[in-house]
């Protein structure tokens, strides 16, 4: 069961604090479908700080989308744990948003009813009407969205709309930010843009963020750490990349920066000298 | 923790049936109808309406145009179909009657719709009002009924396997088939009509209602799970709209099927409705009456199934061009 959502205390972890703020321990993950039983994740274990940014990389098919849906509560695990500030994560929830692939805006509301609804659901009892008309704006402001807050999905663009998805997910103060491939529906310089965006965020707000990704220059420049996975079936995690750059970072300094060409290096050869597509081996 | 657990099920659920619907030829064909394919509530992209708004400037060249080009090739036909017609008619030993002498013969229900002599002697603007009244009561009805049936059918594997079947025979049933068995029931021929508006109408409320549901965006429902929404506020938040212009397609079929099965019912059941008329006009011979009858028939007819297009296009304003 999960508690109730706490407001987000920026204190360090309690004295007894030896639990991390989020365990992923021994995960499994199979699905069946007509008597056949696939294994997509095999073991893994992974343990996340407050505050911290992990990027989860690997080939497609590897479960990384399937871990992180495992950590917002959209499948269960079939064997294992996770745990969110010592209770069990089972079912979705506010306090682990999700910024979703393709956005997932609602069409039929505008821009700001769409980040209305979430706020109206998770602040009903904790905040006054107007407190959260403002915290909508502030929201929207954050992503710089403010000037579009009547329109309708349909008449922003893409990255627009992820902008509103981001705003949706960080008006929810969720305790883990979830994004699965934020970025990838979208152009380069919109991508560029977006990434500012929410390293910007993440500074202010310090949130605890997990993405998924397979650019590796966009988990290199915005992560803490980067999980790269194996190739599925039963993928693993099969190695933890710590990055040591400094924070705020400028994606113009970062890219002679010798932490940032080592660190893209080792993503490199772990995706593509020891763990190489399958699709791209049957290729040659 | 029982509302979100609940929806995964649904999910899945509702996932695994998609391919029994598609495969189900009966709800292909309802889906595929020539009668809703065309009218498909246009995706009315607002960017395309603000494009357009700027050229505020009257133009009334152009609009005379648009206007002309809509009315003058209907105009144009239904001129010389009516030459023909008059001609075809004009000999003596002719069985129908030519447009002059309908002209002639019933001028009063054509330019008097709303005239009042007596009980039975009234316009026929009066008539079909009577009709739609019954139409609104039994249509109004199946829609309610329609889309609950049918949300429950979309929602549940369960309620479809067992429901879905029944579904499918009972649809098949012409309408005035039940009008006996809604006589013995009700004992009274006005309940009798509005029973087989009803059951008219409900079918394709149902099938599209339950259709739509199946293919409520997987990205919706995940929505709705982060944001813990319960069951109420998923149907009115997300499972209505999204809905909509599925149900708004089976409201179209069915206002249709309702307009169709009145008159006859009518027919049968007596009273002042449009159809009885058509019935007591043939037993008095007055075929120019009959005639006149079936013009305001289809043009009512028309205007019904525009106006549920209407009403359509405003409730999914946005939903279809997502």
């Amino acid at each position: 069961m999960i508690a109730p959502v706490e407001p987000v205390s920026h204190v360090t972890p309690r004295a007894h604090g030896a639990h991390p703020f989020l365990a992923i321990e021994g995960v499994d993950k199979s699905f069946t479908r007509g008597g056949k039983t696939s294994d997509v994740l095999k073991g893994a274990t992974l343990n996340i700080e407050r505050g911290e940014f992990v990027s989860i990389i690997g080939h497609s098919g590897c479960g990384k989308s399937t871990l992180l849906n495992l950590v917002a509560g959209l499948t269960q695990v079939t064997t294992g744990v996770i745990l969110l500030e010592n209770h069990e994560v089972n079912t979705p929830g506010p306090d682990r948003a999700v910024v979703f692939q393709n956005h997932s805006l609602l069409p039929w509301l505008t821009v700001y009813e769409n980040v209305k609804l979430a706020v109206d659901k998770v602040f009903r009892k904790t905040k006054s009407k107007a407190e959260r008309h403002a915290w909508v704006l502030h929201n929207l402001d954050l992503v710089h969205m403010l000037h579009a807050k009547d329109k309708r999905p349909a008449e922003i663009s893409g990255g627009m709309k992820q902008r509103v998805g981001i705003a949706r997910a960080l008006a929810m103060e969720p305790k883990v930010l979830l994004m699965d491939e934020p970025f990838g529906a979208l152009d380069a310089l919109t991508r560029a843009h977006l990434q500012d965006s929410v390293m910007e965020i993440h500074a202010r707000l310090g949130n605890t963020a997990i993405m998924v990704t397979h650019d590796v220059d966009e988990a290199v420049l915005l992560s803490d750490r980067i999980v790269m996975m194996t190739n599925g079936p039963a993928a693993r995690i099969g190695e933890v990349l710590e990055i040591g750059l400094p924070r705020p970072r400028n994606r113009l300094e970062m890219v002679d920066h010798p932490e940032y060409l080592r660190a893209r290096a080792a993503v490199m050869e772990f995706l593509y000298a020891r763990h190489k597509s399958p699709s791209l081996v049957a290729a040659e | 923790m029982a509302v979100p657990a609940r929806q995964l099920f649904l999910i899945e659920t509702a996932a695994g049936c998609v391919p029994a619907a598609a495969a189900s030829p009966p709800v292909a064909t309802v889906i595929a109808d020539p009668i809703v394919k065309a009218p498909v509530i246009p995706p009315i992209s607002a960017t395309s309406v603000a494009a357009t708004q700027p050229a505020r400037s009257f133009d009334f060249t152009k609009m005379l145009t648009s206007v002309a080009t809509a009315v003058v090739p209907p105009l144009v036909v239904m001129i010389l179909l009516g030459l023909f017609w008059e001609i075809a008619c004009s000999s003596s030993k002719a069985t129908l009657p030519p447009p002059s002498k309908i002209w002639t013969e019933a001028k009063d229900l054509i330019v008097h719709p709303f005239f009042i002599n007596g009980t039975q002697d009234i316009g026929l603007g009066w008539r079909v009002l009577t009709s739609l009244q019954r139409v609104a009561i039994g249509f109004g009805f199946a829609s309610i009924v329609g889309v609950l049936l049918g949300t429950l059918v979309g929602q549940s594997v369960w309620a479809m396997r067992g429901l879905d079947p029944i579904f499918q025979i009972l649809r098949t049933v012409p309408p005035l088939a039940w009008l006996p068995i809604a006589l013995a029931a009700f004992r009274d021929s006005a309940p009798s009509a509005i029973f087989v508006i009803f059951i008219t109408a409900i079918w394709p409320i149902i099938i599209n209602t339950a259709v739509g549901i199946r293919n409520i965006p997987q990205d919706y429902r995940n929505v709705a799970a982060v944001l813990r929404l319960n069951q109420a506020e998923f149907f009115w938040r997300i499972m209505l709209p999204s809905t909509a212009p599925y149900i708004f397609t089976g409201l179209r079929i069915g206002i249709g099927l309702s307009w169709l099965a009145i008159v006859a019912a009518e027919m049968l059941t007596g009273g002042v409705g449009i159809g009885f008329f058509i019935w007591d006009a043939w037993n008095s011979s007055r075929l120019p009456d009959i005639i006149v009858a079936l013009c305001y028939i289809g043009l009512v007819g028309f205007a019904l199934d525009r106006l549920v297009a209407y009403a359509g296009s405003i409730a999914t304003r946005g939903v279809s061009a997502a």
